[in-house]
């Protein structure tokens, strides 16, 4: 007959897991870090129009945004403004400078691939978009996207 | 004399930092940018010259600065622009080369997915605005015609492949689709009526 085994003795001792928790922090504190959206703070409102025919937007980092309407400073009065990254365009002229920058950041592949999305508040009126998309005929950039939110409707 | 002070049990940190991190991966989603995308035409060369486009072959859509509609000469209405627009667009029977007089004119393609020699709509879309027209009904009027393509494409596409456009996967199919429904949109330099 074998004799009761003793209990404990040579078993392996547990992992500490103390040092989990830091882990995870390591990790929570990476994915807060690395989230923090690249986006230019907007001098202008907008509030885009809406529609159904909506299509996402993909690889952003491969596109370009200008931002179109009326200026978030009262003293700049309510006319549309142009605001390309950080500032206010001066001159339709400085919508070439922007989007050649925005081509020399990027790899030559990748060059074609470029999309500019116009995102223009509703109450614009056409003519200073149509400014902006002449412009970019001009340049060559030729990939467009208006940016409109998704309306949720019933169908007809 | 002092006691011992027991450890406290450690064990659920992690849980509680799990918790968190799950917490942060979930709210973080950033907005989706979503939009219509549209392709903008090559500038004209300078000695271009006007291509002539037969009257029957163009459906003529006018905003004027009040965000009116004009439909081939008529005033109309934003809700009856997709039923007129897919109406005027579509190819109809696509082994008969002749259509009725008060449609576009066909022309051929061969797109063997499809059945081969076919004979597809010439029908183009001229969209004109005033340069004052808000750029809200310039969307809705974009959106309209947009919608009306994707169900010309619907249509075809449950017709040979027995699914939506969007629902199919085969390159191939996307593409004949696509050759078979063009994004026939002609956009006019717009007209300085309205003012900025």
């Amino acid at each position: 007959m074998a004799k009761f085994k003793k209990k404990g003795g040579k078993g392996t001792p547990a992992i500490s897991t103390a040092s989990l928790p830091d882990i995870i922090f390591m990790l929570l504190f990476f994915f807060m870090v690395t989230t923090t959206m690249r986006e230019a703070t907007l001098l202008v409102k907008i509030k885009p129009p809406e529609a159904t025919e909506v299509q996402k937007l993909e690889k952003k980092s491969l596109v370009d945004y200008i931002y179109i309407g009326p200026p978030q400073k009262k003293q700049l009065g309510t006319d549309s403004r142009i605001q390309l990254n950080d500032q206010f365009a001066t001159d339709l002229k400085d919508i070439r400078e922007f989007i050649e920058l925005g081509r020399s950041q990027r790899d030559e592949a990748d060059r074609k691939l470029i999309t500019t999305s116009l995102k223009v508040d509703k109450d614009t009126k056409m003519g200073i978009v149509t400014d902006v998309k002449q412009e970019l005929r001009e340049v060559g950039a030729f990939k467009i996207n208006y940016s409109t939110a998704k309306k949720q409707i019933a169908k007809r | 004399m002092a006691r011992p002070v027991n450890e406290i049990n450690a064990g659920s940190m992690a849980d509680i930092a799990f918790l968190l991190l799950i917490f942060f991966l979930v709210t973080t989603t950033m907005d989706v940018d979503t939009g219509i995308t549209r392709k903008l035409p090559p500038p004209p060369p300078e000695d271009m010259e006007d291509i002539k486009v037969k009257e029957r072959n163009i459906f003529k859509v006018l905003v004027n600065k009040n965000d009116r509609l004009l439909l081939n000469g008529i005033p109309g209405d934003i809700g009856e622009l997709r039923s007129r627009t897919m109406e005027f667009l579509r190819s109809g029977d696509l082994k008969n080369p002749a259509s009725s007089t008060d449609m576009p004119e066909k022309r051929e393609a061969d797109i063997p997915l499809l059945g081969g020699q076919i004979w597809i709509s010439k029908g183009i879309i001229s969209l004109k605005n005033d340069r004052g027209t808000s750029y809200d009904m310039y969307i809705q009027v974009q959106n309209e015609l947009a919608a009306a393509i994707r169900e010309l494409r619907d249509e075809l596409s449950n017709k040979f492949f027995g699914m939506r456009f969007d629902q199919l996967t085969d390159e191939d199919k996307i593409d004949a689709i696509q050759e078979a429904v063009p994004v026939a949109i002609s956009e006019a330099e717009p007209e300085d009526i309205g003012g900025k």
